[in-house]
């Protein structure tokens, strides 16, 4: 009989330790993670920096890398150079975007509730229907929305070509239903129903207050991409200087990235001014979007 | 035995064949669903029908509705002969998206493994970090990247010419300019696609990955014989939200070298093309026709993608 001898559990070696193994192994880790932070937040902080600089002094040679003291000064010419239009512009983004975010979460939210909660004839069918909008790459509409809305209702050059469209979304109904279906119980929906609650009252009263982190997420995600939009109020011609949106002002001032002749103090002032708000947001809200957007993202 | 006490028999069921609380019971899933519907009638299928339809008229829409002509596929022969840009901006946004699609999961894949594996502690604010730029706006990041790149004062020119490298124009070669652009375009996805992979990379147990250790395996044969194969998923999913993305690219390329493309036309991307053609132009059937062409590009390489994923292996 061969005696091997037996290795228990407990005399087992321990795996190695990676950092015992390779001494910079983790050194070589922190310079990896912490060099693509770095050139993550880098942009961020010279947009702050020449903000904050006179314009002769943005393209100087040694380049300033510390804050300057012209921060009023180019708001002041960036105010010249809008004709007192920036603060005006910038309201106009936050408007579509409010009430974009607004009328979404309501019907999308609405929507879920009901694709989550209730059994209908044909639920199947409209969530598939709805599901396959999705495959449709926004490029495509980018043309026959515009002809709705400039040959047909004639909304050309208002804020609700904008907003409107995208009110009920299948991105949103679907990221609710989601939700809803993994996080609230049908049985509390029988419950408020014997208490003698509409089913209208049941969706404010019962499922809206529970619902609240995937609203802020799908809020944040809304209000992001309608400040974001750009391409849409180009083509919706929101072009009169009361009309338009910052994205849009923002590239009528500087008339192109290349362009020297612009006025950078301005120009960066107003790049200051559109990416503040989306900051904000992400710093209130940042990991409740990141774990919310990516919750549903492996199960389809 | 207690002697059982006979229940109230419940008030008999109101039959009145119109009451309100059995009404809205019953209607209130279509209701509450409708307006998704009338706005995708309105917003959605009739222009999408619309510009199927314009795909074989020559229109400009100043004309108004119903002055319009039949050319039949005069649009899409147009489109795919060479006299027009169509194939020109198609391989623009191709080698773009590539460009800067390709480094994008290079980086993001390992990326969210080492901080996956090692440094956990720190996940939370490192995701947040890289984060940051996805949610930025394009066309004010893509003007300080233009200022970056500026030629003779550019912060990038005067870092080359510290090492002693000459100026490079980044913006006037039409070989280095979708370079340029893809660097934004790739500077704003990558931590999008950390997060992804970061969240695929949690929901793969703890469990295999001790009995690889127990097994004896590197951790190099984790990650290839692991992490890989139990991340095809996410990454079926966000190789999928690349391709869709990058076909369509637009703010990044107009606004860092115009509505023309930039010098030689080398950033004209096919969205660009159709947005000159169909808002400059004003010629909305050719616009539609090539806008038709695109989704059915987007459509081939997705299914491309789709079949490279479900190809060997196994589970998709």
């Amino acid at each position: 009989m061969t005696t091997q001898p037996l290795e228990t559990p407990l005399a087992a070696p321990r795996p190695p330790r990676r950092t015992a193994r390779f001494p910079l192994g983790r050194v070589g880790l922190w310079i990896f993670v912490g060099l693509a932070c770095f050139l993550s937040v880098i942009p961020f902080y010279l947009m702050f920096v020449w903000a904050s600089l006179p314009g002769e002094q943005i393209f100087a040679v040694p380049p300033h890398l510390w804050f300057g003291d012209a921060f009023v000064g180019n708001f002041q010419k960036m105010m010249t150079a809008t004709d007192n239009y920036a603060l005006r512009q910038f309201w106009n983004s936050l408007y579509i975007a409010s009430l974009s975010t607004v009328t979404t979460l309501f019907f999308c939210s609405l929507a879920g509730f009901a694709f989550a909660m209730y059994d209908f004839r044909g639920k199947g069918y409209l969530f598939g229907f709805i599901l396959v909008t999705m495959l449709i790459p926004p490029l495509v509409m980018d043309i026959p929305s515009f002809l709705v809305m400039n040959n047909v209702l004639h909304w050309i050059g208002t804020p609700r070509t904008l907003w409107v469209p995208g009110m009920a979304n299948a991105f949103g109904i679907f990221l609710m239903r989601q939700y809803i279906v993994s996080a609230l119980p049908k049985s509390l929906i029988e419950a408020a129903r014997l208490d003698g609650a509409t089913e209208f009252g049941i969706y404010m009263k019962v499922v809206l207050p529970l619902i609240r982190p995937i609203l802020a997420t799908l809020g944040v995600v809304t209000f992001v991409g309608s400040w974001n939009n750009f391409k849409g109020a180009l083509i919706m011609r929101l072009s009169e200087d009361s009309t338009m949106t910052l994205p849009l002002s923002l590239r009528r001032i500087t008339g192109g990235a290349a362009n020297i002749n612009a006025d950078w103090g301005a120009t960066l002032m107003m790049v200051v001014l559109t990416v503040i708000p989306l900051l904000i947001l992400f710093l209130f809200a940042s990991r409740q979007v990141i774990s919310g957007l990516t919750s549903g993202a492996v199960k389809d | 035995m207690q002697e059982r006490v006979p229940l109230p028999t419940s008030p008999p069921r109101q039959r009145r064949r119109w009451s309100y609380t059995r009404f809205q019971q019953r209607f209130a899933p279509y209701i509450f669903t409708s307006p998704f519907f009338v706005l995708f009638l309105i917003f959605g299928l009739f222009p999408l029908g619309f510009s199927l339809f314009l795909a074989f008229h020559l229109w400009n829409p100043l004309d108004g509705l119903g002055n319009w002509e039949y050319v039949g596929w005069e649009n899409f022969q147009l489109a795919l002969g060479a006299r027009d840009q169509f194939w020109v901006a198609l391989k623009n946004t191709v080698w773009i998206g590539l460009l800067s699609g390709v480094p994008q999961h290079l980086v993001a894949l390992p990326l969210a493994f080492v901080i996956n594996q090692s440094l956990r502690r720190w996940q939370g604010s490192i995701s947040t970090i890289l984060f940051l730029p996805y949610i930025t706006n394009a066309v004010a990041i893509t003007i300080v990247f233009g200022m970056l790149y500026s030629e003779n004062l550019g912060l990038l020119n005067y870092a080359l010419s510290a090492v002693g490298l000459g100026p490079v124009r980044w913006l006037a070669l039409p070989e280095l300019v979708p370079v340029s652009v893809a660097a934004v375009v790739f500077w704003r996805y990558v931590g999008w696609n950390v997060i992804l992979y970061l969240s695929g990379l949690q929901a793969i147990s703890e469990d295999v990955y001790e009995a690889a250790t127990v097994d004896g395996a590197s951790s190099a044969q984790k990650f290839f014989y692991i992490t890989l194969p139990l991340l095809r998923p996410m990454m079926f999913y966000a190789f999928t939200l690349t391709i869709v993305g990058n076909m369509q690219l637009f703010e990044e390329p107009f606004i860092m070298v115009g509505q023309a493309g930039g010098s030689g036309g080398a950033a004209l991307t096919s969205a660009m093309h159709i947005y000159n053609v169909a808002f400059r132009d004003l010629d909305m059937g050719y616009g539609s026709a090539m806008a038709w062409l695109l989704f059915l590009a987007i459509f081939v390489l997705s299914m491309v993608n789709n079949y490279l994923f479900s190809r060997g292996g196994g589970r998709q």
